[in-house]
């Protein structure tokens, strides 16, 4: 966990996702998210497959244009950026994926991969400007110099997400999304990834939006968690308070299935079932979903409740 | 039994910290990759180069090429004729040490006719695919890439397009212009990109949700950067396959047009318009029909063989599907 300061550096309001998926019907994958995210901070976000924390991962990137609300980034609304200056945001942002297999260009080598970044952004100068911060790059996350000429393939998952992250790292972000980073490898390399985080985030000072669906590796790496159900904030506490303290039925469910690593007390643990409320996500274009709204039970404890 | 076991154990030297020795895994030693380092096309020539039906195919054609391009030269520097050299005291012979192929009607060598025919058929083939990639890629790169409605319009315009029968059009193509190597080309090529750019589109708006696409996205890359480095070099398989399968097609619908009379006109000579000349008196002069009729079908065999095999050799997961 970083060392925080007590500044927002990035506050999101009323956040909307909505797809088309035709015959009148929107998804709405995300829908009115509110939160903040103090500079060196990690925000955990968890929540079920498809609840649309990936989705809410790239919206608030820009890689969607969102259906409405608002990202700020240092202050600035990054959705009323222009072309040019959106792309100059894009260094202090950034993004790492959850498959290793398919965040890499198969036709580039690690050079190319990492050198990217660098190209487009012009940030170096010759090179062997290029070359050097590669070098220092794969450094950085663990790998050997001499893998900058290599093809993805000749990787394995641990050392693809590897070369994933320095991608990241080579423009100098501020603010990095890890989107489910670990959840495609295996448990020995799990730990690894999430270690080398910990320390680039001790190092460089980043703030990290932490999405997972493992809830143990997410109160080990978040200050504070964020969860998600059917497009919506339903809880967000300190790691430590949402996982003593769970107050939504939902959280309760969620946190009831996590495996207990002893055979005594697993044997006991009684899954908290919770009965879907009006379906899934997928509502005609004008239907009211039940409005919700964060409420603050405890400082910096905020639950939704019905209004 | 038990006891055996007890005194074996017990007449052992006992071990001490001399017998052991700390293996000292270097955490960056087992990271090298000892694996020569190969480039996508370098994989993919290995696993072309082992597929044994593939390589015959590549050699035949490679074979035909050289063939087609001194083929003519050789028998005018043997014998002194040409394509057009005609000697109508030796009509219809047959294949003899003057002429390798025999000769046909009009006493013209077989040899040289032969194989400069089979020089227009590749000639066309190839620049007629080549036209359907330039076109196919750019018009099926932007319905791929935009999607919404500019791929709706511009896929009903193809889809209409690729309705209107492809004789029908070049047909009347060829009634409206001269018939000539160029007017078989555009003709061929009228309606003959728009299987390409259904790839293409198919290709793309596949790999356009691909991480590493949104990655690049997230770093600030335009469409330009997105489009040439990312997108159309993964896409490059399925478009080799396309194009060297679409060959073949062009080769055979100009010989069908050449059969018909709509090619390239005499004396110039056509893989097709041989057979068609041949039609008449086959029953006499068979090998007339025979040589360029097996050449037609050795070309499109070859060049099968080459594109089933470079669809596996590019993508090897398809192989056992």
């Amino acid at each position: 966990m970083g060392a925080m300061t007590g500044k927002n550096l990035i506050e999101v309001e009323g956040l909307k996702k909505y797809f088309n998926v035709g015959g009148g019907k929107v998804l709405k994958a995300v829908d009115n998210l509110n939160f903040f995210i103090r500079e060196g901070e990690t925000l955990g976000m968890v929540g079920e497959s498809g609840c649309g924390k990936s989705t809410a991962g790239r919206t608030i990137l820009r890689l969607y244009e969102p259906t409405g609300g608002s990202v700020r980034f240092n202050g600035t609304d990054i959705y009323k950026l222009s072309p040019g200056k959106m792309k100059a945001m894009r260094r202090d942002m950034q993004m790492i994926f959850q498959d290793p297999y398919a965040s890499l260009n198969p036709r580039f080598t690690v050079s190319d991969i990492i050198g990217e970044a660098l190209d487009i952004h012009k940030m170096a100068g010759s090179s062997g400007e290029r070359k050097k911060r590669i070098e220092e790059l794969l450094d950085l996350v663990g790998l050997n110099t001499d893998h900058a000429t290599r093809y993805p393939h000749e990787f394995s998952g641990g050392q693809r997400q590897r070369i994933g992250i320095a991608r990241a790292l080579a423009v100098n972000p501020k603010f990095i999304i890890c989107d489910e980073p670990i959840s495609a490898l295996d448990v020995s390399i799990q730990a690894q990834v999430v270690n080398l985080l910990q320390e680039l985030q001790d190092r460089l000072g980043l703030t990290y939006l932490f999405i997972a669906h493992d809830l143990s590796m997410v109160k080990h790496i978040s200050d504070r968690v964020a969860v998600m159900y059917l497009g919506k904030m339903v809880e967000l506490a300190d790691s430590e308070e949402l996982y003593s303290n769970p107050i939504h039925p939902y959280t309760k469910s969620l946190l009831s299935a996590i495996p207990v690593p002893d055979p005594e007390v697993e044997s006991q643990r009684k899954r908290i079932l919770m009965s879907a409320e009006g379906g899934g996500p997928i509502r005609s274009a004008d239907e009211k979903t039940e409005e919700t709204s964060l409420v603050e039970v405890s400082p910096g404890h905020w639950v939704a409740m019905p209004h | 039994m038990a006891n055996d076991n007890i005194t074996n154990k017990q007449s052992l030297p006992a071990l001490t910290a001399a017998d052991f020795e700390p293996v000292n895994i270097n955490e960056r030693e087992s990271e090298v990759i000892k694996r020569e380092s190969l480039t996508a096309w370098r994989d993919t020539w290995e696993r072309l180069r082992r597929n044994k039906v593939a390589m015959s195919g590549l050699v035949a054609l490679i074979v035909i090429i050289i063939a087609s391009i001194l083929g003519p030269y050789v028998a005018y520097w043997v014998h002194g004729y040409d394509y057009q050299t005609n000697d109508l005291m030796a009509t219809n012979q047959k294949p003899s040490a003057l002429h390798w192929f025999g000769t046909d009607d009009l006493g013209r060598d077989m040899f040289v006719r032969t194989w400069s025919g089979a020089r227009i058929s590749l000639i066309v083939g190839v620049a007629a695919a080549l036209i359907d990639l330039l076109i196919g890629v750019i018009y099926g790169g932007i319905m791929g890439y935009f999607g919404g409605r500019v791929d709706t319009i511009m896929n009903k315009f193809s889809e209409v397009l690729y309705a209107i029968p492809y004789l029908l059009v070049t047909i009347l193509l060829l009634v409206v212009f001269e018939p000539s190597l160029g007017t078989i080309i555009l003709a061929l090529t009228i309606t003959g990109w728009i299987n390409m750019s259904w790839i293409v589109r198919g290709e793309i708006m596949k790999l356009k949700s691909r991480e590493y696409v949104l990655a690049s996205r997230s770093m600030g890359a335009g469409t330009g950067r997105l489009l040439f480095r990312h997108l159309l070099p993964n896409a490059s398989g399925p478009i080799i396959v396309t194009l060297t399968l679409s060959v073949p097609n062009a080769i055979f619908a100009e010989s069908f047009l050449s059969f018909l009379g709509l090619g390239v006109q005499a004396p110039i000579s056509s893989l097709g318009s041989m057979v068609e000349n041949a039609l008449t008196g086959w029953m006499y002069y068979p090998w007339r029909m025979l040589f360029p009729a097996v050449l037609i079908s050795v070309i499109m065999l070859a060049f099968n063989l080459l594109g089933d095999g470079l669809r596996d050799a590019l993508d090897p997961s398809l192989k056992n599907k």
